[in-house]
């Protein structure tokens, strides 16, 4: 495969930029029931601006378009849009405190809910894989679980303190009803519920357990869900890994490991890794640069290392703020959004010699 | 917020000459930002001086340090966000700053750095209304 071959040359191709929003855009989102035969592929996008947009890719054109600015709800900045593993709900965060919930209605887009109680500026939401549970975090320092029942409602199941700052992003597992949320206390947090139906804190992840030395940015896990790969402020990517037979027969006792660090590759703060389907890492950072890597077939004494496949300088005007992979059939697209308030779309591509 | 001010008697040194830095000519110089509680400038109290900012122009970066006037100083925050929106002002977008409090003149030299450098912190609290209005009398006040 390509990606074992250490000869092999790769390059960022830019496919198009999506222009549209007035401030800094801070995440991004691909539909995932999106990006099919039937479906052309859609994104949502957050910003400063206090807008959420809506693109989508156009069947004849191929060329992407903004189809719905989703405004006057969020009063403050949008820090984090995500879709529901059905792609039918949209979930926004925001630092007016409030997360929102929206339903395409005939192709247009409504606010069917507002989930309110943290204190300040939400950070971050995640769905499960089932759709049953929504996670939100905040500066607030506290992570919280919503139970989605019928007709568009939500319930605050538990409110999780243990973080001692600002929580930046929650992830649930892939497939596992397993919480994972990461903060500017420089750890990472996994949470679980007991058979009596509570939610605690399992593991924490610091300093000490080989772990990130300052804010803890975001999170991203392999197509597997064994492993997960990290990004901090202090420069440096971290890659777990877990026992996964022994997480799915609900033994809490299993640890997530320390299994590499990748450092010196980044000058500047990491604020967004993403973990594609082939395994390639993708990461963007204050430096206006992505970068991608992948596991290095060198046999190593102790386990997998990663090395360094590409980096695309000033791929950005600005901070690289998110990357994400296209869940779609295209192999190794990916999208990028900036403080220079533009999303570039991409393909990772062989280039010819 | 507290009551009394954290520095009622600062020591306060006279103006000096300066080498223009900035790439518009009308722009304010960074030094005349008023200190959020006196009607002085951040150079009249010795907060920051010609050392204090080093700026790379082909990497299109900026550190600046600056020196609050005592040890236990709450405004270290709220000056360093004034000197981040000043600069974002005089520089072009895509420059790059980094504010730090110069080594050992804070007694949480580490936190007060980590907050003034996340982005997103940064961005939150200039969301704040009553923050933003502070900044925005040291910056703008005319009472220099």
């Amino acid at each position: 495969m390509d990606l074992d071959d250490e000869g092999s040359n790769f390059e960022l191709k830019e496919i198009q930029t999506l222009s549209g929003h007035t401030d800094r855009v801070w995440s991004l989102a691909w539909n995932p029931a999106t990006g099919t035969d039937d479906a052309q592929p859609v994104i949502a996008s957050c910003s400063g601006d206090k807008t959420v947009r809506i693109w989508e890719r156009s069947a004849l054109t191929r060329s992407w378009d903004c189809k719905a600015v989703l405004e006057e709800t969020h009063t403050r900045t949008v820090r984090s849009c995500t879709w529901s593993p059905s792609g039918k709900l949209l979930a926004t965060a925001s630092f007016d405190a409030t997360t929102a919930i929206w339903e395409n209605v005939g192709g247009d887009f409504q606010c069917v809910s507002t989930l309110e109680g943290h204190e300040n500026e939400v950070k971050s939401v995640s769905w499960n894989a089932s759709e049953s549970l929504l996670a939100t975090c905040s500066r607030d320092k506290t992570v919280w679980i919503w139970e989605v029942m019928p007709g568009n409602e939500f319930e605050c199941a538990s409110v999780l303190q243990g973080h001692t700052q600002d929580v930046k992003m929650v992830k649930w597992h892939p497939t596992m009803d397993i919480l994972f949320s990461c903060s500017y206390d420089n750890t990472i947090k996994v949470w679980a519920e007991d058979d009596t139906g509570d939610w605690h804190c399992i593991q924490t992840i610091g300093e000490s357990s080989n772990g990130h030395s300052s804010t803890v940015w975001a999170i991203s896990f392999n197509a597997g869900g064994d492993k997960m790969v990290t990004c901090s402020d202090d420069l440096t990517l971290k890659v777990w890994e877990a026992d996964i037979e022994g997480m799915r027969s609900g033994n809490d006792q299993v640890l997530w490991k320390h299994l590499s660090t990748l450092s010196g590759y980044h000058d500047r703060t990491i604020f967004s890794v993403h973990w594609s389907r082939e395994g390639i890492i993708a990461s963007g950072a204050a430096d206006d640069a992505i970068r991608f890597f992948v596991e290095s077939k060198d046999s190593v004494v102790d386990g997998p290392s990663y090395r360094l496949l590409l980096k695309k300088e000033k791929a950005h005007d600005m901070d690289v703020n998110v990357v994400q992979w296209s869940p779609g059939q295209e192999n190794r697209v990916m999208a990028s959004a900036s403080d220079d308030g533009t999303i570039k779309i991409w393909e990772l591509a062989t280039s010819s010699n | 917020m507290t009551l009394g001010l954290i520095n009622a008697n600062p020591i306060v040194h006279a103006k000096k000459e300066r080498v223009a830095r900035c790439e518009d000519p009308h722009c304010d110089f960074v030094r005349d930002i008023r200190d959020p509680e006196h009607p002085y400038s951040l150079e009249q109290l010795s907060v920051l001086s010609e050392e204090s900012i080093t700026v790379d122009d082909k990497l299109g970066r900026i550190l600046i340090t600056f020196t609050p006037t005592i040890q236990h100083c709450s405004m270290a925050t709220v000056i360093g966000l004034c000197l981040r929106v000043k600069l974002q002002e005089c520089f072009p977008p895509h420059y790059k700053v980094d504010i730090k409090v110069s080594p050992g003149s804070h007694a949480d030299e580490e936190a007060v750095n980590k907050q003034l450098n996340d982005k997103e912190r940064v961005a939150a609290a200039l969301e704040n209304p009553n923050l933003r209005q502070l900044v925005d009398e040291c910056l703008y006040s005319n009472e220099l």
